[in-house]
């Protein structure tokens, strides 16, 4: 079938399999490798998306369920060749050790404050706690959204 | 505060001198941010086929044939292979060879692969992998360390079910126990546990037009890679190359064959196309290494004024089907199995056993974080019998430089325990204690715990642990560092960046990191045991000291000065300082032929030059020399009517040597503790008759963001003369902290604590449920 959506601000239009998985497409089809898949069920949160700015799981959407949609993968945050405050307080923060829950771990955390610009810090960790992270601990990764929060609502471009 | 400026286009900011001591930001993480970084999931070659394996289902059995005709016949099936189409020996393993990479006529367990699949796309692959139909006879199992070990068990290696006896022990523990005034026991269970990265499994493999077997893959070890795969499939292995990106994750579980040697046997099949193959989360936890499940046997005594004394103790490790390492994990855990602390007189005995259980293997704590759960349950059982309080039993008997350990080894290295316990003796959280459990509120129970672990670095005797660094002046004027060991996440390689940076005072920008591919780098050992960062940082610190000798001596010819003493390295450039002058490195570069621009030096861990006399069964690993120490407390609160344990506040002080970089060194400590709790909690690999029941993340149960407290890291000022910059490797050392610790809060709680990990609420309510729970409770 052939569906429309706006893929990281530009539109496009596709033909695809009604049933390809969402990260298959993105990943294998449109080499956006930066959503990454570590279950495939459900349970980690590494594929992680923003579907109309809400996160998602790209394992388990279908690329039919897509159509009309705008999507924004790890690879289109940044805009303007600026980080978003969540990626560079990632960064300042430790947030950062594999990486491989990175992309979605910071997704999930954009959807978060946008929502919520004043999150505490138990707001955060509920908010994130369907994103597994095995290598640090998640503490570095709620100092960093704590402070791109702050960032956001002060106004800096980090 | 990071300068920022606006930029024109996407790219690092103003980039940070490298020093060390300082928390430079990592090299990998802008590239992670924006999902730029290539793991080696991210390799889709053109051309690609699919690999997948077929797994026997079964744990035990005969197989009696392999039917693969309908699946071949399937249209984008380009070949099914059997344990027949495999050249060489069919055997892998690190150490020792017993792992076939296609299984020829015993079954071993529920995951060995019985045939390979080829195919188009994964759709194919995955029918094709259904229509293969593996012929096989049931056979009795074993699936316990008990039953491994009866004289009519079944066997599953011809030398019999038991991979590794071994016997640690010093002084005289016959006559010793005689004098002892307190004498505690106590009986441990542990369970395996998987190691939980992000990345599965996998990798792509091709074969070139020049012949050379080249593969990309998600490992720990692409050196030794080569030489597995020559092996098992008679090649030469200088003929192979052997990519490692970063990876997402690995924990000891990418140390070892996993999918190379299978996509090497399918590159070998398909004239040149390049092979993918990926491991879904359920493979993963089937086919995968695990920590090994563990019996532990503890018998300890003191004198009366609390010194340690005798211990007598047994250690059984279940392997499961094959060795990976288990022998080495065995020795590991042995040797470490007395704690940290002093005890004259020991007895220490280990098996390693062969079972139908998942692959036993590598993972962080490598034995020792077993260990750690029995000599620390221990020393919290001796306290009370003597009365006494727990840190300060612990403090008295605490291993100091020079002593000799529990395996008789005497310590002359940097050895930072009794700092560590100081440094928590006076910290608030400890001096506070009493207050936790009085302020619990109804239906809660809550206690305080502390655990003193230590974990030895490097490969021990036997295995030289070497590594061979490589720095270039690059046509640009920058430096890059081709490294050969894996960051796994861990940062081994931003930490050579600092390291380069500091040695060659250089920003960030100016150093390039290459991440390990054999054709490029030198051998130089695994990512793993505590070493990574420590050996091939002791090696660069050479590479770069001589390149900057090198550098400055070529300058000296180019601006006409008599000697070298007077030009300092700066970023970019070289000044004479006498006079002010800039040489930009770039032009240096275009003065000099690319060999003279490359610097090249090695190094070899130090080992024990004690011979002891005991520990004979280990040709290689016994004993080490270098430890990293590290003392944790644990605040707990217990529902007393759900069993749910939750850990409220955690302090882990490590001895690590110098810190190169604090904000890393916490990194790997807080996620140490985080992995450290989720084995404490929840963590099973849950068996039955070797198949495993939670192979996905819906039931085996990995600590989220609400399962792990802010943890509070701190270092002791300790240096190690042979570290670079004075660093021990702190990649092990925290995980062997949150088990002990939480039981002993745990014990404080209730009175009491399960001998079987993990704690989770079925047994501690049942604990709850105990008569007298709750008196005497350790304060
Ligand atoms: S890959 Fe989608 S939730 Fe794990
Ligand atoms: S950084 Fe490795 S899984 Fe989160």
């Amino acid at each position: 079938m052939k569906i429309h959506l706006i893929l990281n601000g530009t539109p496009r239009e596709m033909k695809v399999a009604p049933d390809r998985r969402v990260v298959d497409l993105l990943r294998e089809d449109l080499g956006l490798t930066g959503v990454k898949e570590g279950c495939g069920s459900g349970e980690c949160g590494t594929c992680t998306i923003l579907v109309d700015g809400e996160a998602r799981l790209s394992c388990l959407l279908l690329a039919a369920q897509l159509d009309g949609c705008r999507l924004t993968t790890i690879e289109g945050l940044a805009q303007d060749g600026r980080l978003h405050p969540v990626q560079q307080a990632f960064i300042d923060q430790g947030a950062v050790q594999c990486g491989y829950c990175t992309p979605g771990m910071i997704l999930a955390a954009v959807d978060l404050l946008n929502r919520q610009p004043h999150p505490t810090r138990e707001a955060i960790r509920v908010a994130l706690s369907g994103n597994l992270c095995r290598c640090t601990g998640y503490q570095m990764i709620v100092d960093a959204v704590e402070t791109a929060a702050r960032r956001m609502r002060e106004g800096e471009d980090a | 505060m990071t300068e920022r400026s606006a930029r024109p286009e996407l790219g690092p900011p103003q980039s940070p001198m490298l020093e060390i001591g300082a928390s430079v930001p990592r090299a990998d993480a802008w590239a992670k941010v924006i999902g730029a970084e290539h793991y080696a999931i991210d390799h889709y070659p053109l051309g690609l086929l699919w690999a997948g394996a077929r797994r026997a289902g079964l744990a035990h059995a005969r197989l009696r044939g392999v039917a693969i005709e309908a699946a071949r016949a399937l249209p984008g099936v380009v070949a099914v292979l059997t344990a027949a189409d495999v050249p060489g020996t069919n055997r892998q393993g690190i150490v020792h060879k017993d792992q076939p990479v296609l299984v020829e006529d015993h079954v071993r367990h529920w995951g060995d692969p019985v045939a390979l699949v080829l195919a188009e796309d994964r759709e194919t692959l995955r029918r094709a992998l259904a229509l293969v139909e593996p012929d096989l006879e049931p056979l009795p199992g074993v699936f316990d360390i008990a039953a491994a070990l009866r004289p009519d068990a079944p066997t599953l290696h011809p030398g019999g079910n038991v991979l590794l006896e071994a016997e640690i022990s010093t002084g005289d523990t016959a006559s010793a126990w005689d004098v002892c005034a307190a004498i505690v026991e106590g009986t441990f269970d542990l369970p395996f546990q998987d190691h939980g990265f992000l990345e599965t499994q996998n990798g792509v493999a091709q074969v070139e037009p020049d012949g050379i077997l080249t593969l990309t893959v998600s490992t720990q070890a692409p050196f030794r890679d080569r030489f597995e795969i020559a092996h098992a499939l008679g090649l030469d292995p200088l003929r192979i190359r052997v990519i490692s990106p970063y990876l997402g994750g690995a924990f000891g579980g990418k140390d070892g064959a996993t999918v190379q040697c299978l996509l090497a046997l399918a590159a070998l099949h398909v004239g040149g196309r390049p092979v993918k193959m990926v491991w879904e989360r359920e493979e993963c936890m089937i086919a995968g290494y695990k920590r090994h499940a563990a019996r532990l046997c503890y018998r300890l005594g003191a004198l009366t004024n609390g010194t340690l004394h005798a211990l007598d103790c047994q250690l059984y490790f279940d392997t499961g089907a094959y060795a990976h390492l288990g022998g080495e994990v065995m020795e590991l855990g042995l040797e470490h199995a007395g704690g940290p602390y002093r005890i004259a007189h020991t007895r220490m005995r280990g098996w390693a056993v062969y079972t139908n259980n998942p692959i036993g293997g590598a993972m962080r704590g490598f034995g020792v974080c077993q260990a750690s759960f029995g000599f620390e349950r221990m020393l919290d059982r001796l306290a009370a019998a003597l009365g006494r309080d727990r840190l300060d039993l612990r403090r008295q008997n605490a291993l100091r430089r020079g002593d000799r350990n529990a395996a008789g080894v005497t310590l002359v290295h940097s050895t930072g325990l009794a700092a560590c316990l100081e440094t928590l003796s006076r910290h608030p959280l400890w001096l506070e204690r009493d207050r936790w459990p009085d302020q619990a509120p109804p239906l809660k129970r809550r206690g305080v715990g502390v655990a003193a672990v230590f974990n030895a670095m490097g490969y021990g005797r036997g295995l030289p642990d070497a590594a061979i660094a490589k720095i270039a002046l690059t046509p640009d004027g920058r430096f890059r560092v081709d490294s050969a060991v894996s960051d796994m996440g861990q940062g081994n390689a931003s930490a050579f960046a600092q390291i380069a940076g500091q040695i060659l005072c250089q920003r960030a920008d100016a150093i390039e990191l290459v991440q390990p591919d054999t054709a490029r780098a030198l051998p130089s050992g695994s990512s793993s045991a505590g070493r990574t960062t420590y050996s091939y940082g002791n090696a660069l610190v050479r590479a770069c000291e001589a390149l900057r000798a090198k550098l400055l001596h070529r300058a000296s010819l180019l601006l006409m000065v008599d000697e070298p003493s007077g030009l300092a390295l700066l970023p970019g450039r070289v000044r004479h300082l006498p006079t002010g002058r800039d040489l930009p490195l770039a032009r240096l570069a275009a003065m000099l032929p690319e060999t003279d621009r490359v610097s090249i030096e090695q190094f070899v861990m130090p080992v024990s030059q004690e011979v002891p006399d005991t520990g004979k069964a280990f040709v290689i690993g016994f004993p080490h020399v270098l430890f990293a120490y590290a003392a944790h407390l644990a605040y707990v609160e217990i529902d007393t009517l759900t069993g749910k344990l939750e850990v409220c506040r955690y302090l882990a002080v490590t001895d690590g040597g110098r810190v190169l970089n604090p904000r890393n060194f916490d990194q790997q400590i807080q996620g140490a503790v985080a992995q450290g709790i989720g084995y404490a909690l929840c963590e099973e690999l849950r068996l039955q008759e070797g198949r495993i029941l939670n192979p996905d993340f819906a039931r085996y149960l990995l600590p989220t963001s609400l399962d792990v407290p802010d943890i509070a890291s701190l270092a002791v000022a300790t240096v190690e003369d042979t570290g670079p910059f004075g660093m021990k490797g702190i990649g092990e050392v925290g995980i062997n902290g949150p088990l002990p610790a939480i039981a002993s809060a745990v014990e404080a709680a209730l009175g009491r604590c399960p001998s079987q990990s993990p704690l989770e609420p079925r047994r501690l309510v049942a604990e709850v449920a105990a008569p007298s729970a709750s008196d005497d409770a350790p304060r």
